[in-house]
């Protein structure tokens, strides 16, 4: 038995799990070195710039707007994302009277296809646990004040779908193009922690 | 066992008061603080592999997977938001 074999799993080094992970797979005909590659390319290559380009995209067509709600990967390849692979997409809108707000208390599933990695705080045991029981806590740290009698709906994410948010358009924005309103659009928006506003 | 996608949106559901973690190792995509909660389904997400079998490569049916809303001063009597939002499959449910 080898050495690594021998060691407690959280005590190996980590270059060498992941090089034993890496060749299990490819021997186990599960993920081929090829597959990886193109993998952490895709996710490497996601950002919040690509649902931001949704979140504007819907705010400006009622067609695209609606596609976002039915189907995200959907909406998502429409706006030139690829989704092939990955899990489905929900996106849940922001309204006059209900505000959401993603976590996933399990772990750190995020949509990852079109806002690329999870910032550290996401993933965060604070935020985990926070988020689902004190939300306007949370959202108060951001600076995020919501109007009174907002509800609140904190979606955690457990299973097969990953979840984005798209917020509500910020007044003062009437005329403003698609890539203007791009730019207004920020990661915490669509996850719910704050939300778009011209003043930033 | 129930029938597939037996639960209708505005179906009262308890969550099933069960700890598989305290019988030995499992993969479990039910948090642990809705354990004997009764919620609301709100939709039919669609029907995807079980993750407590996919996570130890044995075979896997495909399960209902619902959207189900718990008040969340049910859950904790301090807790601020209006609605819990949570994935959950079908055999973990139970109808309320």
């Amino acid at each position: 038995m080898s050495t690594l074999l021998r060691t407690p799993i959280l005590e190996a080094p980590g270059d060498r799990l992941l090089a034993a992970l890496r060749t299990l797979l490819d021997q186990k005909g599960i993920a081929t070195p090829d597959e990886l590659a193109a993998r952490i390319e895709q996710t490497d290559r996601a950002s919040p710039a690509g649902g931001a380009r949704m979140v504007a995209r819907a705010w400006t067509d009622p067609a695209y707007r609606e596609l976002l709600l039915r189907d995200g990967a959907q909406a998502a390849e429409a706006a030139g994302i690829h989704m092939r692979g990955l899990p489905p997409l929900g996106v849940l809108e922001n309204t006059a009277d209900m505000h959401h707000l993603v976590v996933c208390t399990l772990c750190s599933c995020y949509p990852r296809g079109v806002l690329g990695y999870p910032p550290f705080w996401f993933k965060s045991p604070a935020y985990r646990a926070r988020a689902v029981r004190d939300p306007r806590g949370v959202l108060a740290e951001w600076g995020t004040s919501l109007p009174d009698g907002m509800r609140i709906s904190v979606v955690d994410s457990t299973a097969d779908y990953r979840w984005m948010v798209l917020p509500r358009r910020p007044a003062g924005t009437e005329g403003w193009d698609e890539a203007r309103l791009t730019a207004l659009v920020r990661e915490g928006d669509m996850i719910g922690v704050t939300v778009p506003t011209t003043s930033s | 066992m129930l029938a597939p996608s037996s639960y209708k949106p505005g179906s009262a559901v308890r969550v099933r008061d069960d700890w598989p973690e305290a019988r030995g190792p499992c993969h479990i995509r039910t948090p642990h603080y809705l354990r004997g909660r009764t919620g609301r389904v709100v939709r039919h997400l669609g029907d995807f592999p079980n993750p407590e079998d996919l996570a130890f490569a044995r075979p896997a049916a495909r399960l209902p997977l619902y959207h189900v809303a718990f008040t969340p001063q049910s859950v904790w009597p301090d807790a601020g938001g209006t609605e819990l939002l949570v994935e959950l499959y079908e055999p973990w449910l139970e109808p309320a």
